[in-house]
């Protein structure tokens, strides 16, 4: 690949993240333009290329505006990337598929994070899957190194043979640091654009033609890439011992070697299409073939499909993230490493449950949809741990959006009648990227709905993200601000149903659900605070809460909140953790004898 | 015998007290020492208060960066409860360094469970004879530099004892790694040589 232009200062070693050095390979590429939705273990890329000022970068409502303007862009001459957590892939997937027919003009990169052991995921897919469905071609590099390398490589494979590349990373890559070589950059150039609707314009007389054209492609590519993965020898065969050869790629190449290092290996750099001819070569100079990937027998089945007999799923699980120890136990008799300590006599680790912090806005709404005992259908963000104890508030949590039209499904289940104790709870961050289509639909179909946009002004889940109703964008500067108000009242709810609380006033907060769950239309209910830590929601340094234990009656009501800054006491009198504290007041609003007071600010 | 280092190194803690920092400061050292690398973490659903736990393996050539049962040659436990979690990763032969801080969580202060008394003893107890269980108060000693945000330095200060590396290096790494925040790095030095003298 070309990697060639070396100049003061370069080439230099570094110690990145995987997702650092994904950013550095995209910046070194020559990357344009980036837009992305946040999602762990995928995050880091995005907030990595705003530190390049050159770049155009911002944070998209969703993932599938991210791809549709990264491909806009690239389209347009510029090289462009867009970058997600697997579930993200699924809300991209309806630009991908045609994207692979229509091709590229800049190179253009997709960017999709796996999390085998659902590290932060709701599910445990396998993104692989959508490299062979949509025909693109998808590598996956196996640490840091490889994925500033196989970055850089995407967007020139994309370009030589005319379509988007994903890069399929995962937790242990993506959130792993190992040492990169860093070059300097190319300079960014944005090519000439051409009108060719027979390109563009993918309409049946059109896409007719450019389906042949992709699978012209991925026969092309197997050819090119099927002595070593291409001109970047992205394929790499390692033989050593042939009484055991094994197929891999990625994270789990990593636990190959130290399993069983005299193995011989084909590490795959490619996953999609494959190098069969590699492959019949590999399989022919080894006396067992195993392959070895973590979730879903992919690279297996294909080989498979071949002809070519190998072992796989019986020797391994479907399920989670792989081990050397597993490995080695399912390869070989070699004894596995002893423990120095016997953990069985030890006492038993109380756990560290997530909990939400303590003056988290969404504390207090829960209360008070816990006291009025609904149903609630949740969504994707910290307020899904409303779910745990001690509230138990949360019912149904899906996807991205799914709160809302779940909703809408009680309602239209039981001819309204759910809608006069079912809430549908959902973040700012997740209402914009895709509730907002949801209460179209409830608005729309006149349902009853009572929704209630826990608006913390921020993406909070995944560690601080701007979205369009903060009014900030990606580089922390002003940006124009989405009124969540304006923006419900233009989709026909009524603006008398649009109501603005203080969720830590749990109790008015409780009156005003109750008089929106008595309406026979949409409502939607807007819980603003921001998060507590981010600076607008942070308390000033030695402000806290103050207990006058002269007025308390150790009633417990205050500890119910389960406030990682309120202790109980043997005594039930409340502690505060002074550190802890946020000065939110909700603990204060518990108590019926005045003995807590908030810190004057 | 530095550029001979092999060493698997776990940091694990309760989110907040710095174990992400202390993971990049060794890598930076084992860069510095012409080794490689890797630094395991993870990231999100460990807000506030979380169980979090860093791999560092350093070594001339690295695979996975996952330290697993049995393997870990070092254990930098920044809390009590956490030795408990992750003691059985501890090796054969191998060095455990624990602080004396204890942190509750909500399971324990709302009182439906218990934090264990004395759990260096039963560490001791229950290794093998050729292990170390090393004790250390990190928090009074990083308090004496002026702030609790410098345990993570004053663990490695007591890691320092064990792994041969020249002190020097030791020096130069923590201040690449502090180099954003200049003013902290006298701390971060005085914190070092704390733990260094104490572990």
């Amino acid at each position: 690949m070309a990697d060639n232009n070396v100049g003061e200062g370069y080439p230099r070693m570094e110690i990145m993240l995987g997702n650092e050095a994904v950013a550095r390979g995209a910046y070194e590429a020559g990357v344009k333009f980036v837009s992305s939705y946040p999602g762990t273990p995928s995050t880091e890329i995005t907030e990595t290329i705003a530190k390049y000022d050159e770049v155009a970068c911002e944070w998209a409502p969703n993932e599938k505006v991210g791809a549709e303007a990264a491909i806009g862009a690239s389209i347009r001459g510029a090289r462009a990337m867009t970058c997600m957590k697997h579930v993200g892939m699924n809300v991209c997937a309806d630009p991908l598929f045609t994207a692979s027919y229509s091709g590229v003009n800049g190179g253009l990169v997709f960017c999709v994070a796996d999390d085998p052991g659902m590290h932060s995921s709701q599910n445990e897919q396998d993104s692989r899957h959508y490299a062979r469905a949509s025909k693109v071609p998808m590598l996956e590099p196996s640490d840091s190194k490889e994925c500033r390398d196989f970055t850089k490589y995407a967007f020139e494979l994309s370009e030589k043979y005319d379509t988007p590349v994903i890069m399929r990373l995962h937790t242990r890559v993506s959130h792993s640091r190992s040492i990169v070589q860093v070059n300097k950059p190319e300079d960014i150039t944005v090519k000439e654009y051409t009108k060719d609707p027979a390109k563009y314009v993918m309409m049946p007389a059109n896409a007719l033609k450019k389906h042949i054209v992709v699978e012209d492609r991925t026969r092309k590519i197997i050819e090119d890439t099927q002595a070593n993965g291409g001109e970047a020898g992205m394929h790499r065969v390692e033989i050593r011992d042939t009484k055991l050869g094994i197929i891999t790629a990625g994270a789990a190449y990593q636990y190959v070697r130290d399993a069983v290092p005299d193995a011989s290996v084909l590490k795959l750099g490619m996953v999609w299409p494959l190098p069969e001819g590699l492959i019949r070569d590999f399989a022919s100079k080894v006396d067992r073939l195993v392959i070895v990937e973590e979730l879903d027998p992919f690279i297996e089945n294909e080989v498979k499909a071949m002809g070519i007999e190998c072992e796989g799923k019986e020797l391994f699980t479907l399920l989670y993230e792989y081990s050397a120890a597993m490995i080695r136990k399912a390869l070989t008799d070699l004894p596995l490493p002893v423990k120095s300590i016997d953990t069985d006599k030890l006492p038993k680790a109380p756990g560290r449950p997530p909990v939400l912090c303590a003056g988290c806005p969404h504390k207090g709404l829960f209360l008070a949809l816990h006291r009025l005992k609904v149903t609630v259908t949740g969504d994707i963000g910290c307020y899904t741990l409303g779910a745990l104890p001690p509230m138990q508030a949360v019912d149904a949590v899906i996807c991205m959006g799914a709160s809302v039209g779940m909703a809408h499904g009680f309602d239209k289940a039981t001819d309204g009648e759910a809608s006069s104790n079912t809430v549908g709870v959902i973040g700012d961050s997740t209402f914009l990227h895709s509730g907002i289509t949801n209460l179209m639909n409830a608005v729309y179909n006149e349902s009853s709905i009572t929704l209630i946009i826990l608006d913390n002004s921020i993406t909070g889940m995944t560690g601080h993200q701007q979205n369009p109703s903060t009014g900030y964008n990606i580089r922390l500067e002003k940006a124009p601000q989405v009124s969540l108000e304006k923006l419900c009242e233009s989709v026909g709810v009524y603006p008398e149903n649009i109501r603005v609380v203080d969720p830590v006033d749990t109790f008015g907060t409780e009156q005003v659900i109750k008089e929106e769950l008595g309406k026979k239309t949409v409502s939607v209910i807007i819980a603003r605070r921001p998060c507590a830590l981010i600076p607008t929601g942070r308390a000033k340094k030695g402000i806290n809460v103050e207990v006058d234990y002269d007025k308390c009656k150790k009633c417990g009501a205050c500890g119910r909140i389960m406030c990682p800054a309120l202790i109980m006491g043997e005594d039930r009198m409340p502690v505060i953790d002074t550190e802890a504290c946020n000065n939110c007041g909700l603990c204060v609003n518990m108590c019926r004898f005045d003995a807590l007071k908030k810190g004057a600010e | 015998m530095s550029d001979k280092l092999e060493a698997s190194i776990v940091l694990e803690g309760v989110g907040g007290q710095g174990t992400l920092i202390a993971g990049k400061l060794l890598g930076i050292l084992a860069m510095k020492l012409g080794l490689d690398v890797k630094v395991s973490e993870v990231h999100g659903m460990s807000q506030r208060g979380g169980s979090v736990i860093t791999y560092v393996k350093i070594a001339p050539e690295v695979h996975s960066p996952i330290i697993e049962e049995g393997t870990a040659d070092y254990i930098l436990s920044f809390e009590e409860v956490e030795a408990v979690r992750w003691a059985g990763l501890l090796k054969k032969g191998g060095v455990m360094i624990v602080n004396k801080q204890q942190i509750k969580s909500l399971p324990v202060l709302m009182g439906q469970m218990q934090y264990p008394d004395n759990v260096i003893e039963s560490l001791r107890e229950n290794a093998d004879p050729d292990a170390k269980i090393v004790e250390i108060d990190a928090l009074s000693l990083a308090m004496e530099t002026g702030t609790s945000k410098t345990v993570n330095i004053v663990m490695l200060g007591a890691l320092s004892n064990y792994l041969g590396v020249d002190e020097g290096l030791w020096k130069e790494a923590i201040e690449e790694a502090f180099a954003a925040k200049p003013k902290t790095i006298p701390g971060n030095l005085d914190a070092f040589a704390k733990g260094r003298a104490n572990g």
